[in-house]
């Protein structure tokens, strides 16, 4: 449990970095783990493709198109636990 | 030119199509003419009726008339802004032109940015008139006048787009198809009226099908015609534009445009538009024109106005979508609608689902509020305005331009349906900020040729204003009443095919290899610090996302080209007027 929620951490900082540098372009914004990246404006109609890109050269992952959706890509929180549910079931 | 008793004195940029009718009508009231020419028509229509003059003229305008025996100085521009005019005052000096760099010429005015007009076409894609990207330098707005005497200056609205609709009945449909064609013929007919060959443009689309098909019924001639095509296959139109050259018999010539060519004439086409673009669509545009100018013509009929007085954008198709989404908001099929939106657009097709939903989503305050059907562009481009620098966004805090759109919005407007209302918007802002002018009138006139728009004579488009959204959009099948006007005119498979809106390829002309020097220049953490109007972190991080090829979103290649537009008119109009 506890290293489940410490790769969840670093889950969530990668995450963090690749919005920053990919949606935000380095600059600061409050942005919550839990917080909507739809509603917040961070990522534009198309950006969530780019985040399924990074998600699967990042972690050799294949994101399935139903998997595409708000319950697993719309907060760094739900990003990260959705990577740590893939790789787990994967390993 | 004056009158023959030295009264009246013009400056004109632009056409009076109707001036044969005007000039008999003021010969028969006994003014005289020395010329057989439209400016003469001006100076007597003004001399006959005064300012109210503007609503006899059919055509394409901007003029200035001094009167000196009222020691006035009269000013007006066409009813849809075809032809520019601009103007600014100094200390002791009322100052107009066709171009901001003539008024620029002068040392007395200075060159700075408008940040709200810069922050306005990062929202609208083009400043609310009479702003524009120069601080004190006005662009006189379409269908307006304005006059100058004993130093005071008064705009007056001769002319504004009405939307007061008669619901015709699907009987009428047959007999107002007819009246469109006929509006049409006449429009053409007038606007072919030149001492000069006249060509057209032919993209391929159903519009400059039309207006060229109306052009070889009416001139028997063989017909010149013009396009663009491009290397990148997501943009051309070449197997249409062939099919409509075939079918209607025109004399084709065509220009291939790369990506390249476009990063290269780039910084010509800032010059000549004289404002930030975020789209790079206006470069083939300057492109096509030095193809006609080389062929030698000067003079170009196109099907500009089409889509915006008859129904042709996906703007007004995403509207009606959303509007019948919005009226059971539970639906869950209404959304998938939604699917039929932009098909020539590969990245949003690949949208998943939900995302989709989210981008054009409905809510009880977007269905009451008066910009509807804009709110999602207008907020996806705004997001742009993240790129300005601190020092940009502390100077625009407190500027609010939904306020100040909405304050120029009409009274009726309060009274027309979402459809009326997104037509209004597109008519009133964007075709003379943006269509008309970066991507019309200035990237035409750079060749020194004129484009001439049938659909958007005034009787056209005050016809089309009265016309039922039904009959301009027949559930989703945009521009219906005008297909139905010109069956048999145009090839049935240009008729039939989907809307395919010009575009032109964006951010990537300006990475790889072949990239002109300018671009590193500009977009370069020093200069993006001395002009000091972006913040230079991100536009670093926007840059090494394009070199890297990882950029796929629409706001991204908006950012860029807005971006560098405006380094490119700092570099050009500013910082090169300082150093000579």
């Amino acid at each position: 449990m506890h290293s489940e929620m410490a790769g969840q951490a670093h889950f969530q900082r990668d995450v963090r970095n690749f919005i920053v540098n990919n949606f935000l372009f380095g600059q600061p914004l409050e942005l919550q783990a839990d917080e909507s990246l739809l509603r917040k404006g961070v990522i534009d109609s198309t950006g969530v493709l780019e985040l399924v890109a990074f998600l699967e050269g990042e972690y050799g992952i294949k994101v399935e198109d139903d998997e595409v959706v708000p319950e697993n890509l719309d907060s760094i929180a739900s990003v990260a636990a959705y990577l740590a549910k893939k790789l787990s079931s994967r390993s | 030119m004056g009158t023959i008793d030295g009264r009246l004195w013009i400056t004109f940029n632009g056409e009076i199509f109707n001036f044969i009718e005007l000039r008999e009508e003021l010969a028969a009231k006994g003014h005289s003419f020395a010329t057989r020419s439209d400016t003469e028509v001006i100076l007597n229509a003004y001399r006959e009726y005064g300012e109210d003059c503007v609503h006899r003229f059919n055509g394409q305008w901007a003029f200035g008339i001094w009167d000196t025996d009222r020691r006035q100085l009269f000013l007006s521009r066409d009813r849809m802004g075809v032809r520019p005019l601009f103007y600014t005052r100094t200390k002791n000096r009322f100052l107009f032109a066709s171009e901001i760099k003539a008024l620029l010429a002068c040392p007395e005015v200075s060159a700075e940015i408008d940040l709200q007009g810069l922050d306005q076409i990062f929202t609208f894609w083009a400043t609310l008139p009479p702003r524009t990207a120069f601080k004190n330098i006005w662009h006189l707005p379409p269908g307006c006048s304005l006059t100058v005497a004993n130093g005071q200056v008064r705009v007056r609205q001769y002319w504004s787009a009405s939307y007061m609709q008669a619901e015709q009945s699907s009987s009428d449909e047959g007999v107002l198809a007819d009246e469109l064609l006929h509006l049409l013929e006449d429009a053409t007919r007038i606007r072919l009226r030149s001492d000069v060959p006249v060509g057209a443009y032919l993209s391929g689309g159903i519009d400059s099908t039309v207006t060229t098909a109306l052009v070889r019924k009416i001139a028997q001639e063989r017909l010149r015609s013009f396009s663009i095509t491009f290397e990148d296959t997501e943009f051309d139109e070449k197997q249409f534009q062939d099919e409509a050259s075939r079918f209607l018999g025109t004399q084709h010539s065509s220009i291939s445009c790369s990506n390249s060519d476009i990063a290269n004439v780039f910084p010509d086409v800032i010059y000549h538009a004289e404002q930030p673009v975020i789209r790079t669509a206006p470069a083939p545009m300057f492109l096509l024109s030095k193809l006609v100018h080389d062929a030698g013509f000067k003079v170009v009929l196109t099907g500009e106005g089409a889509d915006e007085v008859l129904g042709g954008y996906d703007i007004f198709k995403e509207a009606k979508i959303r509007w019948f989404w919005g009226r059971h908001l539970e639906s869950s099929w209404r959304p998938l609608l939604l699917r039929r939106l932009y098909p020539y657009m590969e990245s949003l097709q690949r949208q998943p689902t939900a995302y989709r939903q989210h981008f054009f989503r409905v809510t009880a305050a977007d269905l009451s509020s008066p910009f509807f059907s804009h709110l999602p562009r207008w907020e996806l481009t705004a997001r742009i305005k993240a790129f300005f620098s601190a020092d940009v966004r502390a100077a625009l805090s407190g500027c609010d331009d939904m306020k100040e759109i909405a304050e120029m919005l009409p009274p009726s407007y309060e009274s027309w349906n979402y459809f009326a209302r997104a037509e209004y918007l597109e008519t009133k802002f964007l075709l003379p900020g943006y269509i008309l002018s970066s991507q019309g009138d200035r990237m035409a006139m750079a060749h020194s040729v004129e484009g001439r728009y049938p659909f958007l004579d005034c009787r056209v488009v005050e016809f089309a204003s009265k016309l039922s959204p039904k009959l301009k959009m027949k559930v989703l099948n945009q521009k219906h009443l005008l297909k139905r006007a010109v069956d048999g005119l145009i090839p049935a498979s240009i008729s039939r095919r989907p809307k395919q809106p010009y575009r032109a390829p964006d951010g990537k002309c300006f990475f790889g290899n072949s990239a002109p020097d300018y671009v590193p220049e500009l977009l370069s953490r020093r200069v993006v610090e001395e002009i000091g109007l972006f913040d230079p972190t991100a536009v670093s991080a926007l840059v090494a996302k394009f070199q890297a090829q990882r950029v796929t979103g629409i706001r991204d290649n908006m950012a860029l080209v807005g971006v560098l537009s405006t380094q490119l008119l700092v570099h050009q109009f500013i910082n090169q007027r300082i150093e000579a």
